[in-house]
């Protein structure tokens, strides 16, 4: 091997891989004149792969797919369980604080209301506006086969005001505020800041998730008003420029079709699908594990499991308003 | 037995602590005794961390018990606070959203009632006592280098003088002359505080230079204690291999 003037890792592993191969087959062989540099590659790759690693088992798929339907129906007992913790937790926090007023923590509370209230407006108005004046304009569009233009401003003010306005405006805050929720919580999980926060004696879900929720509770709410408002006025307005509808016929049957009732069922819902889209936000964030992938997907898991419970909620709400005739 | 109590500041006996199938510590027992530097060495991925996490109560143990400053730690819960340890993490846990300044402030926030001038004077010492410039205290912990970060990380596990310190490798990262600032920073506190300091490091120079005792831990276990002459002459295999190793008797070589 004189002639050899350049040898990586590679071409070595390949002169040894040639050298076992002949060696199993029976015969003899061995390198000779190999220059001097590249003695300790040579002995050093004659060591490696002598091993091989257990053959990793894999199951049939099929036994995996069943195995993997399985887990995952025993994983959803995990996630209620997880959820039902983190509520209890929540309400003990909430307790303690009114109890003792001063542990509340109101420069959190106030930033949190900032970001997930004041900021939020734009887009919410922006999105509610624009499916106000879809469903108006769909309306008026069929309706108008029929003659019954009018029906429109009915079925506008009910549908937004009593389930519309607070489901979307709900759906998006899970989305921009559940999800900062879940990242914020697991990056600090992550970086072991809610363990540096736990050893200083003090409780990670009072001083962390507390003021959370309940600035996403007062927030929802008021975000469903101003939303449900907005939609009122997409709604109105594509009445006059598409249905030739004057704003003042718009607001009388307004004022017919819909009652305070109306409203009261809507926002009524809110400060509940804010608890659920808190508490799913703030556990998933506390299961994030140490790596990246983990805090990625627990922001998913948050986000489609508090968008479930949104939707949940509010057939349990239509099923319970129903039954008291509201 | 009163007597006995006194005496040490943690106490572990017959410790187990696993995840899932693997046992990271394995029927550990350990004192440590008030007022001294007890360093502790083992290989990586041997549970150090593990076992620090479990005495100050965020990991769950599977067995055996705890006692700090004669007080049984409940399993798996956090019984002090900041008055009684400071911590130091592997990763410094620094607050992200607070700044240098704010994260030494924060134990002192939560415990006292001081004006914001003598709390900013309080943070302003602390910091320079660790060796950062008080213009660092703005900085949030994203702009800081490896080092800084472990530096505000001891000057906030130090913020109330706290009577026991654990310390995750803190100088690992550090250069030499740093490292150096850093044991004669922690000898000085020990002294002149009495505190008790738990170090985890590996760091040879520290361990003959600062440390009163020091415990190895060697599959899961505490194979020997006590103080460095004794360690050297220990027969463990691991222990032998640690302090005799090629690199460890370099060291030493130059150092003699
Ligand atoms: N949360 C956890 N879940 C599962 N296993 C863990 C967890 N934390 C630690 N381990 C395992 O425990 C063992 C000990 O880890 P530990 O962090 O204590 O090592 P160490 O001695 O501190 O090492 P180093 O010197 O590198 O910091 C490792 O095998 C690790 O994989
Ligand atoms: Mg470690």
């Amino acid at each position: 091997m004189a002639e050899v003037s350049e040898l990586d890792t590679l071409g070595a592993w390949l002169f040894e891989r040639i050298k076992r191969r002949i060696v199993l087959a029976g015969h003899r062989a061995d390198m000779i004149d190999v220059a001097a540099k590249y003695v300790n590659l040579i002995e050093e790759v004659r060591e490696v792969n002598r091993r091989k690693p257990e053959p990793r088992h894999e199951p049939n798929p099929l036994v995996g797919m069943i195995s993997e339907v399985g887990r995952s129906t025993i994983g959803a007992r995990e996630d209620i369980a997880v959820f039902l913790q983190m509520l209890g937790a929540f309400f003990v926090a909430l307790f303690g604080v009114l109890r003792r007023p001063r542990a509340l923590r109101v420069t959190s509370l106030v930033y949190q209301l900032y970001k997930v209230g004041w900021q939020a407006i734009p887009i919410i108005v922006l999105i509610t506006f624009l499916i106000g004046a879809i469903i108006a304009q769909q309306g008026i569009f069929h309706f108008r086969k029929f003659g019954a233009d009018s029906y429109v401003v009915d079925m506008v003010g009910i549908l937004v005001l009593r389930e519309l306005g607070v489901l979307i405006v709900a759906i998006m805050v899970a989305g921009r505020s559940g999800s900062a929720y879940t990242a914020e919580l697991g990056s600090m999980k992550m970086r072991e800041e809610i363990d540096a926060l736990s050893t200083m004696g003090l409780d990670p879900v009072e001083v962390l998730i507390l003021p959370r929720i309940i600035a996403l509770v007062c927030a929802l709410p008021i975000l469903s008003f101003i939303g449900s408002m907005a939609a009122l006025y997409g709604g109105g307005l594509v009445a006059q420029f598409y249905g030739g509808m004057g704003p003042a016929i718009f607001l009388a049957r307004l004022h017919e079709a819909v009652s305070i009732n109306s409203f009261e069922v809507g926002i009524i819902k809110a400060p509940f699908m804010a608890l659920a889209i808190g508490v799913v936000a703030c556990s998933e964030g506390l299961r994030v594990k140490g790596s990246a992938e983990s805090l990625g997907r627990q922001t998913t898991t948050s986000v489609v499991k508090s968008i479930f419970l949104v939707i949940v909620l509010d057939g349990l709400f239509a099923v319970f308003f129903a039954s008291v005739g509201m | 037995m009163q007597n006995m109590d006194g005496q040490f500041a943690i106490r572990v006996r017959d410790l187990v602590v696993g995840f899932g199938r693997n046992v990271v510590i394995d029927h550990l027992a350990l004192d440590v005794r008030r007022g001294e530097i007890l360093g502790l060495v083992g290989a990586s991925g041997g549970g150090k961390s593990v076992l620090m996490r479990t005495i100050i109560g965020l990991i769950p143990r599977r067995h055996g018990e705890i006692e700090i400053m004669g007080v049984a730690a409940g399993a798996g819960r956090i019984s002090g606070g900041a008055k009684q340890w400071g911590i130091l993490f592997q990763q410094g846990a620094l607050f992200s959203s607070l700044t240098v300044r704010q994260n030494v402030q924060f134990p002192l926030r939560e415990n006292l009632t001081l004006s914001e001038v003598l709390m900013d004077e309080i943070a302003i010492a602390k910091l320079e006592m660790v060796g950062l410039k008080p213009e660092d205290g703005d900085k949030f912990p994203s702009e800081l280098s490896g080092g800084m970060t472990k530096r505000v990380a001891l000057a906030r596990a130090l913020a109330l003088d706290p009577a026991i310190v654990f310390l995750d490798e803190p100088t690992s990262g550090l250069d030499p002359i740093a490292a150096g600032d850093f044991d004669v920073l922690i000898k000085t506190l020990q002294e002149t505080l009495g505190l008790t300091v738990f170090m985890v490091t590996h760091d040879l120079a520290s361990l003959n230079t600062v440390c009163d005792r020091v415990a190895a831990l060697a599959d899961g276990k505490i194979v020997a204690i006590g103080p460095m002459q004794d360690l050297l002459q220990s027969e463990h295999p691991w222990v032998r291999a640690y302090f005799h190793g090629k690199r460890s008797q370099m060291l030493q070589h130059q150092a003699s």
